[in-house]
């Protein structure tokens, strides 16, 4: 071959993509769905958070999934960036109660949140976590759609994906029947039915759109750096391209005298 | 005050000074703007270049995270979690330095096939070669150890299965492991140690790559036709001509680096390496990052643990040797037709040892694993040798400057039976 | 590849050359500062630091003639509610036989409040004075043991090495006993 400097590089590049999607993530079991591929608005090179769907989520976070689930990378003061001013968050650090010390006295004390405190976490340790659910252990969601196959596809399937068991599958204890989950079988109950909040914009709260906020506001809690990803890698790799376009000018320019 | 046959001295007198007594700016002056090299490199070349800034990249972006990261089993995690939530810029520093470690192998390993390609591992480049073998196994052992640093499942089950890989060095092999650990398994101890030797790596490996260079200077730079330089016709000089490439080269690297870096889906690297490390619990495929992917292949393809050992550090020991397996006297596949053939079928074998190494072990994947790595090894001890023994190569033309000159068309009585048309730079 | 144009005019061809390698080199210019300026603000205090760098309190429960000392940005500050006889010995002082001159005013924005950081400006040690049972030294405000710095009722030194008074940071009364500092 006289050209080898294309077909190797193409090969770099096919190679690479190859790779990338063989190497990474659980193989799902064979018999497992994927989840199906949804489209979300912090897709794609120009992506965004939908603010009020992070703040939906948040909601429902707040109102279910935080009896089990902790999300210990978050912290209060984070919530500005889904839109909610100082005073709110302050408010709604403040409505918890968290243990600090010790006091002068060498005890441990509660106190109100503060924006710089972690989200409080429903279980102080993984033992008692454990303990209050049968064994196992409700994920921290602090990183989840980063920590799973198929990312906020694959969460919003999970919170979707209940369904009843078909009859030729043996359930074990206390599982319930999930289509997307790995193996079918999962600890946690469906916690999402219709209604189950209550938004104040009006949005009606049914499973699929909690859902959806719920995987939009996990994606955030993720990712929280997304947009500003986006934003400074498109100006990059266009100031890339025209800083290359000038580089081969000059390249052309001073080559003339060999060629 | 040096100056040589064809420039003046400097003319900044602080400069002179300095120069006169510590002549760094006339050693750069040399080397840089008048070494000769040959006018007809294409932009394979531009990779070597490129690696030497991903060197320096991965070097600043990793000094930095060091001022954030804490190398301790219960806050490492979370302190890579810190740098991408709360240090500014801390996502883009990460991400430039995870990435890093792709486009730095990417580019190494373009690097390495040009040389296998235009032979550039021939006589008298033979040390340059295996520097450039040594800088190769001092990336891997870096790269190993830093993605052990974020402890993450990978990050600790890629650890463990490698470590353990040294238990099957017969008689000492569990007290190395052991060693190796400052355990019992991996944990704490093993961890602070891997950040101080990834630490330490990179200067090793730039201490190298300065010996790398000063071999590549001694005898100059292969070129595409894989003849030697006759004389000034042949060459130009680095400056400004191959600068003014390499920035070029250098600013479409830049633009897919980024592209990668800002939004790539799998520049988040690995879903599990998201998971806190769990000693307890096992992901259900332990993957390393692609570049090791075909070693990987070639460890598990042989069923018994030291063979398979053995047969992954022997396929880096094969690379090494080929300046004493291939000896045909001619360099550039461009004049080995038949070389060149089971050249491409090498990069495929090892495409399809990559491949396999991201599967389970299991089915077609076995099968074509131990066909991969059977090849491999058949490549390097038979077909180099026989080749060199048997090939017919094509007529060399007789000088780097005749193709150039007769600028694609066969013509005039000097030209040789079969010229081929100058290379497009 | 061949290169088919021919050599332009020196004159024409030298300007459009410089030009086009002023624009590379300022744009490459232009990129590196770029690059350059997240390498630099990575060691910039980072968003959780940040957080940390204003503390809010509710000083109610601090009495009349209590003190308490609280961590605000690494250092301890001293709160004081200060008794009427503590305020008047500040606002009675010759403000200029002071080696560091400010009058009572100039460091508090209500006057039962004094709020400074506990650092003794000679050399950093902690100035004692804030627990019911420590020395005050003679002033009636903290004595500082490591060299004998001594501060008076307004935080200001009176005697000893220390150059300067105690600092006031910055704070706000958000309410009547919620004050926010930093």
């Amino acid at each position: 071959m006289r050209r080898p400097l294309l077909a190797l590089l193409t090969a770099a590049l096919i190679g690479t993509g190859a790779n990338a999607i063989g190497g990474s993530g659980i193989a799902l079991a064979a018999e497992t769905q994927a989840p199906p591929e949804l489209h979300w608005s912090f897709e794609g090179i120009f992506g965004t958070y939908d603010r009020a769907a992070l703040a939906r989520g948040f909601q429902v976070y707040k109102e279910i999934c935080s009896a089990c689930h902790s999300m210990n990378l978050m912290h209060y003061r984070n919530l500005q960036d889904i839109g909610f001013s100082a005073d709110q968050v302050k408010e709604i650090a403040a409505s918890v109660q968290v243990t600090d010390g010790p006091n002068d006295a060498g005890e441990m004390y509660e106190r109100p949140g503060r924006p710089s405190d972690t989200f409080k976490p429903p279980f102080p340790n993984e033992n008692a976590a454990r303990a209050a659910n049968n064994g196992a252990l409700p994920p921290d969601l602090s990183l989840i759609v980063k920590a799973r196959k198929g990312g906020a596809d694959y969460v919003d399937g999970i919170l979707t994906g209940f369904a009843d068991p078909p009859a030729d599958m043996k359930m074990a204890q206390g599982m319930n029947y999930n289509k997307y989950f790995p193996g079918h079988q999962i600890a946690m109950p469906p916690p999402l039915s219709d209604g189950a909040v209550t938004y104040p914009d009006g949005t009606k709260a049914t499973v699929d759109q909690m859902a959806s906020d719920m995987s939009n506001f996990l994606t955030w809690a993720s990712e929280p750096k997304l947009e500003e990803r986006h934003f400074i890698g498109v100006k990059s790799v266009l100031f890339l391209i025209v800083l290359t376009v000038l580089l081969y000018g000059v390249k052309r320019k001073i080559w003339a005298a060999v060629h | 005050m040096t100056a040589s046959a064809t420039r003046p001295g400097f003319k900044n007198p602080i400069i002179r000074w300095i120069d006169h007594r510590l002549p760094v700016f006339s050693y750069m002056d040399h080397e840089l703007n008048e070494y000769p090299t040959p006018k007809n490199l294409n932009y394979m070349w531009n990779f070597g270049s490129l690696a030497g800034f991903m060197l320096v990249a991965m070097i600043a972006t990793g000094i930095i995270l060091a001022m954030h990261y804490t190398p301790d089993a219960t806050l490492a995690f979370n302190s890579v979690e810190h740098i991408m939530r709360d240090v500014n810029y801390g996502w883009m520093l990460r991400y430039i330095h995870m990435n890093g470690a792709t486009m730095f192998f990417i580019v190494v390993y373009i690097h390495i096939f040009r040389g296998l390609y235009y032979g550039s591992y021939k006589a008298p480049r033979e040390l340059l070669w295996l520097l450039g073998v040594l800088i190769y196994v001092l990336m891997m052992a870096t790269a190993f150890m830093g993605y052990v640093l974020p402890w993450g499942q990978m990050s600790f089950w890629g650890a463990t299965v490698i470590t353990n890989l040294f238990s099957a060095i017969p008689v000492v092999g569990e007290s190395v492991v052991t060693w190796l650990w400052g355990g019992f398994a991996v944990d704490n101890p093993t961890l602070n140690r891997f950040f101080s030797l990834h630490y330490l790596l990179p200067f090793v490996i730039v201490a190298v790559v300065i010996l790398h260079i000063i071999a590549l200077h001694r005898f100059g730079s292969n070129n595409p036709l894989g003849i030697d330089m006759k004389g000034k016709q042949d060459s130009i000089p680095f400056h400004p001509y191959y600068t003014v490439k390499d920035s070029f080269g250098l600013g479409v690297f830049l633009i897919f680096y980024a592209c990668i870096v800002f939004f790539c889906r799998t520049s988040s690297g690995e879903p599990d390496n998201y998971i806190p490390a769990n000693p307890l619990a096992t992901p259900a495929e332990i993957v390393p990052e692609w570049y090791f992917l075909p070693f990987y292949a070639i460890l598990r393809s042989i069923p018994n643990k030291l063979a398979g050992v053995i047969a992954m550090f022997g396929a880096i020991v094969l690379l090494a040797l080929v300046p004493w397996l291939d000896r045909s006297p001619v360099k550039s596949a461009r004049f080995r037709p038949v070389y060149r053939y089971f050249f491409w079928l090498l990069l495929g074998d090892c495409f399809l040892l990559g491949f396999c190494g991201a599967h389970p072990p299991e089915g077609w994947y076995v099968v074509a694993s131990r066909l991969g790595a059977l090849y491999y090894y058949l490549h390097f001890l038979v077909i180099f040798p026989l080749l060199a023994l048997f090939e017919r190569p094509l007529p060399l033309p007789r000088s780097i400057s005749e193709p150039v000159l007769k600028g694609g068309a066969i013509s005039g009585a000097a030209a040789p039976a079969r010229a081929l048309p100058m290379e497009k730079a | 590849m061949a290169d088919s144009v021919a050599p332009r005019g020196s004159h024409e061809g030298g300007t459009r050359r410089d030009f086009l390698y002023l624009a590379t080199g300022g744009v490459a210019a232009f990129g590196v500062a770029a690059l350059v300026w997240p390498l630099i603000d990575q060691m910039n205090p980072s968003a959780d630091v940040l957080a940390l760098s204003s503390t809010e309190m509710d000083v109610a429960k601090v009495e009349v003639g209590q003190r308490i000392k609280v961590m605000w940005r690494g250092h301890p500050v001293f709160v004081a509610h200060r008794t009427p006889e503590e305020i008047k010995e500040a606002e009675d002082v010759n403000v200029a036989e002071l080696r560091d001159p400010q009058t009572d005013a100039q460091r508090v924005q209500k006057t039962e409040w004094l709020i400074v950081v506990g650092v003794c400006t000679h050399l950093g040690c902690i100035p004692l004075g804030t627990a019911p049972t420590d020395p005050r030294g003679q002033f009636g405000g903290w004595f500082c043991p490591c060299h004998g710095s001594q501060y008076d009722t307004s935080g200001r030194i009176r005697l000893g090495p220390a150059p300067l008074n105690l600092a006031v940071p910055p704070y706000k009364f958000l309410a009547a006993t919620s004050v926010r500092i930093g």
